[in-house]
């Protein structure tokens, strides 16, 4: 197994296992499920005047104070209409507990790595920066969503 | 494999060891015929020696052993203590402590065998024994006072036998080795007496001491500060239900949960000694490198810190030393030139003052000189001469904390590279304490620090803009002004468009909280609250919409993402479960602009005079049933007694107490401020009383306990609602409940003064007073007295209580706002019906020029603000006289 292929570890770990999936506008996103902490409905939030507008507010989580993020906003997307209520799926970070804001939960997915490829050379900017990778499904495309990055503000930023 | 546990062990052991060698060694060179303590250093050496020759670390074992061979020589007196010698064994400890952090990290000795080292110690150590031999040849033959090879021997082979023995029995000299056997084995007997000795002090000592580990100290706090959340919430909920029971538990659980806050943060306390043990060395490496004479004094080494904080000021400490040595402390001969001693003194003290350490790093050299700072600021292009000309000499000296500037002639390389005092700064800021610098040319400089005590549990004022709650650490709040809607206009002013008010005659700038976090702002309130607060040594006034409460908070940090923001110092979380973010003064100050044109301001006043501009007061604290901190004016106090249990007798329905051939009626304040039974519980004995004088009669008030007397400015916040207390503030960073003297009094002894006021009958008195707090304490000292009192917070208010109803004596207070009583006094003498009646100005009590400036203003009388007596017989005259001149007038009518 040690000689078997220089291919580094991380990338298979990246390629298959299991991922949480939600919804961020019309496109459908997963993270490594492992690197989730937990899914809460949406929380009372304190906003953070004067703070980058990506972020949405602070929350209490059971005594920790997390970040939220609006994926919307992160990812350059219309802010969304109608008041549906937002869901947090909490991912842990190198820097802590962030809190993902997004439209709606989807399944945990098994993942296979034959299925999987690099994102599209052409993708947004915006997008591109944030997402690993692509798992071409029967009837749609789940984008590997790299939750460092994303909670990481100095990526992506248009100056 | 070796048991990493026992490494770990060893490892920690031996750091102790070495950081105590630091100390001992240096402090060996003042003492060099101290002989305890020549024996703590070798003993020192010693275990250290002994622990790696049975872990098989070899290289340490060798100079370890070498130093010891060396050691034992000083100590039998075979060789004269010289500052080489000294450097040899430091450098040894150095040594140790290099190859101690890589067994630390990989478990091995690392390359350096430290042979050379090695080799000098033997050179040393040998050198000495030779010639020692030959000026006292008898010694070595003696029983009595065996030779100091065979003890080094000894020790290291009772120790470590085997790799002892063999690796060094060579390098001793072989022909040394004969004939000691019967020596050594004495030796190794009173080698292991010592120890027994030793086994036995450690063992009493960990009887009474467990190691505990920082992480888990850690994690403590971090619970308390969750249950300090939790009672927090569990008080609001409390507050919202009408229940005996829950009311009674929370406040049980109020009083564990501070408790128990303040046991772990004291678990968590460490000495500032604990940074300080370094710096005899510090100070003696630079003394040596820089050829000077310094001598290191330590004032209050046991003043405790939260550990964090001990952390965090390590390295400017070690800084602000280095640079009293480097540029403080002068040459012995320049010294000696200016008629000092040639040994230039280095002073550090700590001591606690007000809830705040304060540090003082001093030296009694050449101090800072203003004209070399002033030249290097211009060279630097730090500021303009021009600039320069407006500042003090303080504020001068206070450019040494601007990033890039350094004085000293020459670099050297130990300081003096212009980064650093800056770095200091913002290192202490950043732990929320404050750094300033003193000097007295030719005398020396002293930097002092100020420090709060810990970091994770702070108090702190919610406010709230724009509909989002904020909380502002109370260490930086000076104190809060409201006022009300239609006056706003005319105490805000506008200096080409930036924001002022008028605080006591002086400017203060203003910011808006909306403004500066880009809120809504509430529309038009019926009042303005500002909220003024200070950072670094500049103030400025927060306009915020609401304030709400003081609170003990618990500082969580922001996510990374946050970092970037000035303008908040971390989150907590309140009673109700929402986060709130702290703001971080400074960086409110900063977003605002009013911090931005420090330099061009032209602060003629300078910030010590609008520091005591501040009002302060002098403040009796005790504590009585549950309430920790309760105070009165001291100026209201007249006696603090102490009576035993017996000499307490019952009159009519309550106690009393024979006092100077008087009855001195008793209250007890327990029982007035817990209506409820807590009064089974017995009184202490003897007790102690607070007397109360009030024109001819006095009060005893019960208390637990007399705690402290402050004299302090005074945060008020006012909030009435429980029997028997006035409102809270802020006393030595601590809330502290105010007693309503009027109502303790009135409520526990009607019995005895009833009718008493009666002759004060319906004589109506305005009280002017802009503070809330000193309006109340007058006017429950005059409603006591039976007068009627009306308030007025200011000009307009007074004006507008004397058109509602006729007054007899108008009572106001110097500073009364906007514009001081000579206004109401002229606004009086307008109206024909008011220009009659008696005006009493009430001064600061410490401020006589007040009074005669009062009196050429026209006003009838003038007393101190808090001189409760004299106020009241001031009034009672002006009552009279004002009656009696009635009384004339109409006479005179009749007359007419």
């Amino acid at each position: 197994m040690t000689t078997e292929t220089m291919t580094p570890k991380f990338d298979i770990a990246q390629t298959s296992g299991q991922f949480s999936t939600f919804y961020v506008g019309d496109l459908y996103f997963g993270v490594d499920v492992l690197h989730v902490q937990e899914v809460l409905c949406f929380q009372p939030m304190t906003p953070v005047p004067q703070a980058p507008e990506v972020i949405e507010g602070l929350i209490n989580l059971r005594g920790q104070i997390v970040t939220a993020i609006d994926m919307r906003r992160r990812l350059r997307l219309p802010a969304r209409t109608g008041c549906q209520a937002r869901m947090n799926i909490v991912v842990r970070t190198v820097g802590g507990a962030v809190s993902l804001l997004v439209d709606e939960i989807g399944d945990v997915l098994d993942m296979d790595a034959s299925i999987y490829e690099r994102p599209p050379e052409n993708l947004d900017s915006s997008a591109k920066e944030l997402i690993r990778g692509v798992y071409k499904l029967k009837d749609r495309l789940l984008l590997v969503l790299d939750e460092e990055r994303s909670v990481d503000l100095a990526v992506g930023r248009v100056s | 494999m070796q048991d990493q546990d026992v490494i770990r062990e060893f490892l920690v052991e031996s750091h102790e060891n070495l950081s105590r060698l630091d100390q001992e060694i240096v402090e060996l060179e003042k003492r060099p015929k101290d002989a305890a303590l020549l024996a703590s250093i070798f003993r020192s050496i010693h275990t250290i020696k002994g622990t790696c020759g049975f872990f098989a670390f070899s290289t340490l074992e060798r100079i370890t052993h070498q130093a010891e061979g060396l050691l034992c020589q000083l100590r039998d007196g075979q060789l004269e203590l010289s500052p080489s010698l000294i450097s040899l064994i430091l450098e040894t400890v150095d040594a140790t402590r290099k190859v101690l952090a890589s067994i630390e990290t990989s478990g091995e000795e690392g390359p350096d065998a430290f042979e050379d080292l090695a080799e000098r110690l033997r050179v040393a150590a040998q050198w000495k024994v030779d010639a020692g031999v030959e000026s006292a040849p008898g010694a070595e033959g003696l029983d009595a006072s065996p030779p100091c090879v065979a003890e080094a021997n000894g020790g290291s082979s009772s120790s470590a036998p085997e790799l002892g023995g063999q690796s060094w029995a060579g390098a001793d000299g072989e022909d040394r080795r004969k004939g000691e056997d019967r020596r050594k084995e004495k030796d190794r007997r009173q080698e292991e007496g010592r120890r027994e000795e030793d086994v036995q002090r450690h063992s009493a000592a960990a009887d009474a001491n467990i190691r505990v580990g920082v992480g888990l100290l850690d994690k403590l706090m971090d619970l308390v500060g969750e249950l300090v959340l939790t009672r927090n919430q569990i008080l609001q909920f409390n507050t919202e239900r009408e229940d005996a029971a829950l009311n009674a538990t929370s406040q049980r659980l109020n009083l564990i949960t501070s408790e128990l806050q303040a046991g772990v943060m004291k678990t968590r306390m460490q000495p500032i000694g604990m940074v300080w043990n370094q710096l005899p060395r510090v100070v003696r490496d630079m003394s040596v490198a820089l050829g000077k004479q310094i001598r290191l004094q330590m004032d209050g080494a046991d003043t405790e810190l939260d550990r964090t904080i001990i952390e965090a000021i390590k390295d400017p400490l070690v800084h602000l030393v280095r640079n009293a040595c480097d540029h403080g402390v002068e040459l012995p001969e320049v010294r000696v030139r200016a008629s000092k001693r040639a040994e230039g003194i280095l002073t550090l003290r700590a001591y606690h003052e007000g809830g705040q350490v304060n540090i003082e790093i001093g030296d009694d050299g050449a101090g800072i000189d203003v004209a070399r700072v002033k030249q290097k600021a211009i060279e630097k292009g730090l500021l303009r001469p021009e600039q320069l000309e407006k500042l003090s000499d303080r504020e001068i000296l206070n450019l040494i904390f601007q990033p890039g500037f350094s004085t000293a002639q020459t670099v050297t390389n130990l300081s003096g590279r212009g980064v650093g005092m800056d770095v200091v700064k913002s290192h202490v800021e950043k732990i929320g304490g404050t750094v300033d610098v003193f000097s007295r040319a030719g005398e020396g400089a002293t930097v002092k620090i100020k420090i709060p005590l810990t970091l994770a549990i702070i108090p702190g004022l919610v406010i709230t803009s724009g509909g989002e709650r904020f909380v502002i650490p109370q260490i930086s709040l000076l104190e809060l002004i409201r006022m009300d809607g239609d006056s706003t206009e005319k105490h805000i002013e506008y200096v080409h468009g930036t924001p002022v008010f008028r605080r006591r005659g002086s400017l203060l700038p203003i910011a808006y909280l909306n403004h500066v976090l880009g809120l809504k702002s509430a529309g038009r309130a019926e009042a303005v609250n500002i909220v003024v607060l200070q950072a670094e040594d500049r103030q400025f006034g927060l306009v915020v919409d609401g304030i709400n409460d003081t609170q003990e908070i618990v500082v969580k940090p922001l996510g990374k993402q946050l970092k970037g923001l000035t303008l908040y110092a971390g989150a907590t979380i309140m009673g109700d479960g929402r986060v709130a973010l702290i703001l971080d003064v400074l960086g409110i100050g900063q977003g605002s602009g009013v911090f931005a044109a420090h330099h061009e301001q032209a602060r003629a006043s300078g910030p010590q005079k609008a520091q005591s501009e501040i009002e302060k007061q002098r403040m009796l604290l005790f504590r009585a049933g549950s309430f920790e901190r309760l105070a009165v004016p001291l100026s209201l106090v007249a006696r603090l007694e102490v009576f035993p249990q017996s000499a307490i007798e019952r009159a009519g329905a309550g106690q009393v107490v024979q006092y100077r051939d008087r009855i001195l009626p008793l209250v007890s304040l327990r029982a007035v401020l817990e209506s409820s039974g807590h009064d089974e519980e017995p009184q202490p004995d003897p007790v102690q009383v607070v007397v109360f004088n009030d024109g001819d009669r006095s009060v005893g008030m019960v208390v637990d306990q007399i705690l402290d007397v402050v004299e302090e400015a005074i945060a008020v916040r006012q909030k009435t609602g429980r029997k028997g207390l006035l409102g809270s503030a802020v006393i030595g960073q601590r809330v502290t409940d105010f007693l309503d003297l009027n109502e303790i009094i009135q409520a526990a002894a009607e019995s005895w003064f009833q009718g008493v006021g009666g002759q004060a009958g319906d004589k109506r008195i305005l009280v002017a007073e802009a503070s809330a707090f000193s309006r109340c304490m007058i006017r429950s000292g005059l409603e006591m007295a039976g007068y009627r009192v009306l308030e007025a917070g200011n000009l307009e208010d007074a004006v507008h209580a004397l058109e509602g109803q006729p007054v007899d004596v108008v009572v106001a207070s110097w500073d009364l706002p906007p514009e001081g009583s000579t206004a109401l006094l002229a606004a009086m003498q307008r109206r024909p019906e008011w220009a009659k009646i008696p005006v009493l100005a009430l001064a600061d009590s410490n401020k006589p020029t007040q009074s005669a400036a009062a009196r050429k203003a026209g006003f009838q009388d003038c007393q101190g603000k808090f001189d409760r007596i004299r106020v009241l017989e001031s009034v009672a005259q002006l009552v009279s006289k004002a009656a009696s001149a009635e009384a004339e007038t109409v006479c005179a009518g009749e007359v007419g």
